[in-house]
């Protein structure tokens, strides 16, 4: 199966029976699949006229208590980050998967990791955060959006799987397991299906405060939610870090590299480590106090000029020295690259 | 006593913030009247715009949802994809539908999306202070128009009805005015064939109403009401530009 399509098959494994998207380049398999299998599970497929309307359609199907998923690529998610922001302020779940590709403006079809910033920080206006879930193999990619529509469900707030080109392309085994739901997801009590079905009290969805006060405690509220997030929801993995002396720092794809650069730097008598952050808001912050100690130096790698890169420099809070290698414009780095920043940090060549 | 005339139950009562002589609170009642009269209120779920009627999930007595700017069509096919047993209508001026949301209303009507809309077309962007709209007439001042809307340049108005009356998948499209109480009668049948449309699950079904906007004409609420009948009544002919059914 593509990564794309074991996204896909994910989420209606997880329930969602709805898809609003619009195609772009390289996630296409998405929509194509959903529309295909939608229906023989009584979903509905609604291609719309653009991103801007797919997520405002998302908006509109999760606010009415659905299971919801839409896909795009890097310039369409762009083109959704209004609808994100009042998908977030008004506190709707839904799941956003992104297949990067590389920028900025139109850019080109190739794997990318530029979208870093855009998904852990907000993306659109406003203060809030969407969870971002960063899969690096395509079993991975399955459990994950699964998991992503039940973080939904429990925080009422969008869940992003950003992957790369790379990843939604990719052919893999995989394995979708029966499919149930966490314990404890809170009734959609809050959904808009009409008075006659909650006892004649009207249900409002809105992100609308006119008064600052009542913004400001909204606001506040949201950050009480992502503060919850910050403790309970951090996932990462730590390879190889236990007799580390440098640790490699990637997700996604690049971690995958990494993780061939270090065995390649094992037969050089280099003894390096990954840790590969899982979540990418909430980051794991915390995954670097355990390897700091015996570590003397992290090597971030991105397909970026260095986004995810802030983030470590936060982590590591300059108790270490933190190198970058970084490749853009749709270029994937290879191991070898990534072995010659290793041997450049351990002072030129292996034992 | 005998009841002659009382508030529709399809209302609130949240006192409404409209400005005085404006006929958003009429067409407000026409609406909730008319799916109080159909016997859907208990399920209809409203799309509230970016514009004047922000608010307008306060005054309707049924669920709602309030959309970002010219986004209601959209919102509004979300929700009734999930609930099809759901009566959806989105309340949408003309900043909303007819600028920045034009996208989203020709593409819910191409898709023939079982949804009904409320347009008020009051030629102008009344919420923001009297900026030009798509529909504001040729020749008329507004705050970024200060020496009237120019046709070339600016343009000319945007006639919403009788373009969308060219989709096929359109079940039911008409052009209504309130300015005086015949045509609020009018009005209110309009309303009542859009979401009896719907109802019957024949498809995409708009309704627009003609309004006066006092505030931000500079004229007194009397004289915004014959300003409509003389001025934009020519630009906008009344009429049922669309009925699957035949009828008018």
């Amino acid at each position: 199966m593509k990564g794309n399509e074991a996204i896909a098959a994910a989420a209606i494994n997880a329930g969602c029976r709805y898809f609003f998207g619009y195609p772009i380049t390289p996630q296409n398999e998405i929509p194509e699949y959903m529309s295909r299998e939608l229906p023989k599970v009584g979903g509905t497929y609604v291609q719309a006229e653009s991103e801007v309307a797919a997520i405002n359609m998302v908006y509109g199907a999760a606010g009415a208590g659905a299971r919801v998923l839409t896909s795009s690529s890097s310039p369409g998610i762009s083109l959704m980050q209004e609808g994100i922001s009042y998908i977030a302020g008004a506190e709707l779940p839904c799941v956003l998967v992104n297949i990067m590709r590389a920028g900025p403006g139109l850019g080109g079809v190739q794997p990318a990791q530029a979208d870093y910033f855009q998904a852990t920080k907000g993306g659109g206006h406003g203060d809030y955060h969407v969870l971002v879930l960063a899969p690096a193999n395509l079993q991975e990619a399955v459990d994950l959006t699964q998991l992503a529509f039940d973080l939904a469900d429990k925080y009422r707030n969008p869940v992003m799987v950003l992957a790369d080109g790379m990843i939604g392309q990719l052919m893999e085994p995989v394995e979708l397991f029966p499919y149930h739901p966490a314990a404890g997801l809170p009734p959609k009590d809050w959904a808009t299906t009409g008075t006659i079905h909650s006892g004649g009290r009207q249900r409002v969805i809105n992100s609308l405060y006119l008064y600052p006060d009542q913004l400001e405690n909204h606001v506040r509220a949201l950050f009480r939610k992502y503060a919850e997030m910050e403790r309970t929801e951090v996932r990462y993995e730590l390879y190889n870090c236990d007799e580390a002396d440098v640790v490699i720092v990637a997700y996604g794809t690049t971690s995958r590299i990494a993780r061939s650069a270090i065995e390649k730097c094992h037969r050089l008598g280099l003894r390096v480590g990954l840790l590969r952050p899982i979540t990418l808001y909430p980051f794991p912050l915390a995954a670097f106090d355990r390897v700091v100690e015996r570590t003397k130096a992290f090597l971030v790698v991105e397909m970026s000029m260095g986004q995810m890169l802030d983030d470590v420099k936060i982590a590591v809070a300059g108790r270490r020295p933190i190198s970058f290698y970084g490749r853009t414009g749709g270029i994937v780095p290879t191991s070898e690259e990534i072995v010659k920043q290793v041997q450049e940090l351990s002072g030129g060549g292996g034992a | 006593m005998k009841v002659v005339y009382e508030k529709s139950r399809g209302l609130t009562d949240v006192p409404m913030h409209y400005c005085p002589g404006c006929t958003h609170g009429v067409i407000h009642k026409l609406v909730a009247e008319s799916l109080v009269e159909l016997d859907v209120l208990g399920r209809t779920v409203a799309v509230a715009p970016v514009g004047c009627a922000v608010f307008a999930y306060d005054y309707f007595n049924c669920d709602a949802q309030e959309a970002a700017h010219g986004r209601a069509p959209a919102v509004a096919t979300g929700i009734k994809r999930v609930h099809p047993d759901n009566i959806v209508f989105t309340y949408q001026g003309d900043g909303d539908l007819a600028s920045i949301g034009m996208a989203e209303i020709v593409h819910a009507a191409m898709r023939g999306e079982n949804i009904t809309v409320v347009f008020v077309n009051n030629a102008i962007y009344g919420m923001t202070g009297g900026q030009m709209a798509p529909t504001t007439l040729v020749g008329q001042p507004t705050t970024t128009s200060p020496l009237g809307r120019t046709r070339l340049g600016q343009g000319a108005p945007l006639r919403v009805c009788e373009m969308l009356a060219t989709i096929e998948a359109t079940a039911y499209i008409a052009r209504v005015s309130v300015h005086n109480i015949p045509r609020l009668n009018a009005a209110k049948r309009a309303l009542k064939k859009a979401f009896q449309m719907q109802i019957e699950n024949k498809g995409f079904s708009l309704v627009e109403v003609l309004s006066s906007c006092p505030t931000n004409w500079g004229l007194s609420p009397v004289d915004a009401l014959h300003w409509v009948e003389q001025n934009m009544l020519p630009a906008y002919p009344l009429g049922v530009y669309k009925d699957l059914e035949g009828g008018t």
